[in-house]
């Protein structure tokens, strides 16, 4: 070998007595990757063909189509879409700052003793089941929302137009709060690695310059950590755009564009998890798969793009497990 | 006026810590809420039959009469079957993947087992259901609702899992053990299996905890594969049950004892997930220390 392989931490030695078993043991953990690296592909080829009466059958309007009716066999998936991105929207719009708030909380305000423990309780919400989540949804949050958030909300923004309707607590709303409650462990651990990777040196500085605490981590160390707390984000919004047993006990389950926050709605997720086994005929089947082949498609953006954003800065590998 | 800017500045980051600290606990109300509720309902029902008999007849009480709770057993037994044979299925692969990408790392398949890996894992887990069942009822529709396609739909959940935390794992091993070992003659394979990963025994187990821990939380990809049963294991051909789809089937129901059982389910869950998530990161912090060498 004339040329170095500097990536490879062991030249290949000059031992053939031991070839055949490196090679084997090669062959057989490359087969193990090639399986990780086939999944994906073996997924969306099933689902292409699974959909493809479908997209015969509809074509584009399959995408733009806002009916979904199951009498005369014509489907269009903006319902979900739009349940899914709204009950998404939702989840961000409320699980961001706290998550956020909590991560800079944790990383550079609170006391030495507390980060530990309350970053690991925090991380402990992602490890509840999202059944449990819609069981308490169900039981708890919805009749709460029902009976003080949404008739606060329809008094004070009712003029707005998105909240009106009767208040039921199964909606869009309490889909997309419990969506929240999910996503927050997800992007407070992340940020809160980024930004416990920021440099001393960016904190030493601000604060030798006479900066607060607070403008310390305004100026010196958000800024650093933005794109981390950006890749993060994104990676709390694929696991609100997918997730599917609480948001199914919690949304209504109604097959048609929502009109208002307290619109009964469906997601893709949970028009699959309600409508995959008991179809009416081939047709209705075949669009539930392509509702979530377009699932697919989006979680499988959304996580890239949040992995290439986050491989950058971290340069590592963390939080796999969400 | 010099003082009172400063003080002025002292204050808003006074402020906005507690602002921050506000967030922190915000975020923790939901957590204390879904323990206490399922505390407050799932304790009463807790017994040891209610681990050991099957769920129940549907029963509305009556006056005069009483509905028995039942249990979960069929439940239990059924998530150990189908996270057990779904681990038998994943972990050799989600290994082999980590080994291959961390020890064989540098060439652009590592790296892209590595990406892909991580990506998969933020695929919803419905689709995995999907998946296996489209594939099924293709293949050999009468197996669509079994054990089988159950565990078949958990492993493409943990697969992903698996290869990336015992990647993690393997690159916590240091440099300097391999090339001793090789140093001494050692061949790669055996290096790998009886250095490297016996070095990273506790992580990697860590690790596959882990992905067992969210395998047997999870419902949507068991809807249209184990698809659920009040009996316990009928072979790997028949539906079969699991603790989350007990829980969703019952939460949603009319029936007052099926909710009650509901709650039950949901507390043994969540105590379950809650003991392995503290496990698995007592151990992992024992690792870092020692690989730190503290």
């Amino acid at each position: 070998m004339d040329r170095p392989t500097p990536s490879s931490p062991t030249p290949r030695g000059p031992r053939r007595s031991r070839h055949w078993g490196d090679l084997i043991f090669a062959g057989l953990v490359g087969l193990g990757g090639a399986g990780v690296l086939v999944l994906v592909f073996a997924i969306l080829g099933v689902l292409l063909y699974q959909s493809g009466l479908s997209f015969r059958a509809f074509g584009w309007q399959f995408v733009i189509g806002t009916q979904w009716d199951v009498r005369d066999n014509i489907y269009g998936v903006v319902p979900f879409v739009s349940g899914t991105l709204i009950t998404s929207a939702i989840a961000l719009v409320i699980g961001f700052p706290l998550a956020v708030g909590s991560a800079i909380f944790l990383t550079t305000q609170a006391p030495r003793w507390m980060r530990g423990p309350v970053g690991t309780v925090i991380e402990l919400l992602a490890a509840i089941p999202s059944v449990v989540y819609g069981f308490w949804g169900l039981y708890v949050l919805g009749p709460y929302m029902r009976t003080n958030v949404e008739p606060a909300l329809h008094r004070y923004l009712g003029w707005t137009g998105a909240f009106n309707g009767p208040a039921t607590g199964t909606d869009i709303l309490t889909a997309g709060v419990i969506l929240a409650v999910m996503v927050i462990p997800t992007i407070s651990a992340i940020s809160r690695e980024t930004l416990a990777a920021v440099p001393i040196s960016q904190r030493e500085a601000a604060l030798s310059l006479g900066a607060t605490n607070w403008e310390t981590t305004r100026v010196a160390i958000v800024p650093y950590a933005r794109s981390g707390i950006f890749g993060a984000t994104i990676l709390g919004l694929g696991r609100a755009l997918g997730e599917t047993m609480a948001v199914t006990m919690t949304i209504g389950n109604r097959d048609a564009v929502p009109t208002s926050f307290f619109s009964q709605g469906q997601t893709i997720a949970s028009l699959i998890a309600n409508e995959l086994t008991n179809s009416n005929g081939p047709l209705q089947y075949s669009a539930i798969i392509e509702a979530g082949l377009i699932l697919l498609f989006i979680s499988l953006l959304v996580n890239v793009l949040a992995r290439l954003l986050l491989w950058r800065v971290l340069r590592v590998t963390g939080g796999s497990t969400e | 006026m010099k003082f009172d800017r400063s003080a002025r500045r002292k204050l808003w980051s006074h402020t906005m810590t507690v602002l921050a600290g506000l967030c922190a606990l915000v975020a923790l109300i939901p957590l204390g809420s879904v323990i206490y509720q399922a505390v407050l309902l799932g304790g009463p029902v807790l017994s040891l039959s209610f681990l050991t008999s099957n769920p129940p007849l549907p029963c509305t009480p009556s006056v005069g009469t009483s509905c028995a709770v039942g249990g979960i057993g069929s439940a239990i037994q059924g998530t150990l079957v189908l996270v057990g044979l779904a681990a038998a299925i994943s972990v050799p692969i989600g290994l082999a993947a980590a080994i291959f990408a961390v020890e064989y790392r540098g060439r652009f398949l590592g790296l892209a087992i590595s990406f892909t890996a991580d990506v998969l894992t933020g695929v919803p887990s419905i689709i995995a259901g999907v998946f296996i069942y489209a594939y099924f009822v293709i293949y050999d529709p009468s197996i669509v609702f079994s054990a089988l396609t159950g565990s078949l739909a958990l492993s493409v959940i943990m697969v992903p899992i698996v290869t990336r935390t015992c990647e993690e794992a393997l690159r916590t091993v240091p440099h300097s053990l391999r090339e001793a070992a090789l140093a001494l003659g050692i061949p790669k394979w055996r290096t790998t299996l009886q250095i490297v990963l016996m070095t990273a025994l506790p992580a990697v187990l860590t690790g596959i905890l882990l992905s067992v821990m969210r395998a047997s939380g999870e419902a949507a990809p068991l809807l249209f594969t184990a698809f659920g049963s009040r009996l316990g294991f009928q072979g790997f051909n028949n539906p079969i049950n699991a603790l989350p789809l007990l829980i969703y089937n019952f939460a949603e129901s009319p029936y007052k004892n099926w909710i009650d059982l509901a709650w039950g389910a949901a507390l043994i869950l969540i105590i379950l997930i809650l003991i392995a998530s503290v496990l698995s990161r007592l151990v992992v912090g024992r690792m870092v220390r020692r690989m730190r060498g503290g």
